[in-house]
């Protein structure tokens, strides 16, 4: 402890504090956990569903499936990246993305 | 009719066994007759801290069984009076518990005793939930810290939606937050959620905040519960604690750190 720092008194802790970023992280994660603990979780179900969709139409390969989720204050966001298979011979990546945003309770 | 408490938490090692013979000890020192069960069904660690492990003969899962009777497992505390405990088995799985051989434990116990303390294992499965099923009353254990905040709020969902008055549609089981390991110093200095924090976040009434606190380990390394060590921070917001589970008004001790006297701020001594 530095001499000087001694006998002021302790400071109030600073906005950008770890403690204050704990309770915002918590807040924010935990407003959708309650949110959604009640209903199914439909995310595996939307993604099934989604993908027989595109199957029909195209040949997709069930591992080149990418799903992610973001989830924020304001809004929360579902991307959903699937690898089309290339049509040519010479090979070239193609991505369909679909992002879906919902707000917040 | 007894009250059934849980001493839940979701995560692991934040102080449920600890608070569970702290608040046993402290029912009993009042002259309620009360019980604590050891729900943590193949690690068995309430004997030890309560200081009776040498004295384990049958335990809760012989009684389900059918192995032995209920007065033959109870251990009749020797400090203090109207002070029990049923100890668990050590080599069993918690599948050796089933709702109804638990059902007529309680049954029993209910008709002998004023408090029956569940501690209850960690995690929100099987076990924490057998724990929490038969409950009236539930303490949340919950240490400042994220993981412990997010768990507690899970386990909040359990007793909401699992426990037997939700599943009954009774009246629902009665919350308390315990908010234990909390260092004030941390606090001020924007290292750890505060109590104020937390609160806003889980939500339910504050039953008491149990500073980190040394006597703790001193405690359970001799087997008596830290409730009873009366000059310890520690043990004096267990009474706290306590008190207000039976309608005291008391204010919160150890939330704010100890003010010091330049002489031992000097000397660096701590507590
Ligand atoms: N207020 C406190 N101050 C310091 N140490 C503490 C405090 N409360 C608990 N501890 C310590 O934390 C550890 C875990 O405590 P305890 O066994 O009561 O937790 P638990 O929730 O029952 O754990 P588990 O989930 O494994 O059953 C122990 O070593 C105990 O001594
Ligand atoms: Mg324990």
């Amino acid at each position: 402890m530095r001499i000087f720092n001694f006998f002021r008194p302790a400071q109030p802790p600073k906005v950008e504090s770890s403690a204050h970023h704990a309770k915002e992280r918590l807040q924010i994660v935990m407003a959708h956990e309650r949110a959604s603990r009640d209903g199914p979780d439909f995310l595996p179900l939307l993604q099934q569903e989604l993908l027989a969709v595109i199957a029909k139409y195209v040949d997709v390969d069930q591992n080149k499936v990418e799903v992610k989720l973001d989830r924020s204050n304001e809004i929360s966001t579902l991307e959903v990246n699937i690898e089309l298979p290339s049509r040519r011979p010479e090979p070239r990546r193609q991505r369909a993305a679909l992002q879906g945003a919902a707000s917040t309770p | 009719m007894g009250q059934i408490i849980v001493m839940t938490s979701g995560k692991g090692g934040v102080g449920k066994t600890t608070s569970s013979a702290a608040f046993a000890t402290g029912f009993a020192l009042r002259g309620h007759k009360t019980v604590v069960i050891d729900f943590d069904v193949g690690l068995r660690n309430l004997d030890l801290v309560m200081g009776c492990e040498r004295r384990v003969v049958f335990d809760f899962i012989n009684v389900i069984n059918g192995e032995a009777k209920l007065y033959q497992a109870l251990i009749k505390d020797k400090r203090v009076e109207n002070l029990y405990i049923l100890p668990t088995s050590q080599t069993r799985d918690k599948d050796a518990l089933t709702k109804e051989g638990v059902e007529a434990v309680m049954d029993e116990l209910r008709k002998e005793f004023e408090f029956i303390i569940c501690d209850s294992p960690a995690g929100i499965e099987k076990g924490a939930l057998m724990a929490l099923y038969f409950a009236d009353q539930a303490v949340v254990v919950t240490n400042p810290e994220v993981s412990s905040v997010r768990d507690s709020d899970r386990i909040l969902g359990m007793l909401a939606a699992r426990s037997r008055r939700a599943e009954l549609g009774q009246p629902p089981v009665i919350e308390h937050l315990l908010l234990t390991r909390y260092d004030p110093i941390r606090v001020e200095r924007g290292e750890m959620l505060n109590v104020n924090d937390v609160l806003e976040i889980l939500a339910i009434p504050l039953l008491g905040v149990i500073p980190e606190s040394q006597a703790v380990l001193r405690a359970s390394n001799v087997g008596v519960p830290v409730i009873l060590d009366d000059t310890s921070n520690a043990g004096m917001a267990y009474a706290d604690a306590v008190a207000r589970f039976l309608g005291e008004q008391l204010e919160h001790r150890f939330v704010k750190p100890e003010k010091r006297g330049l002489f031992s701020r000097l000397l660096g001594r701590t507590a």
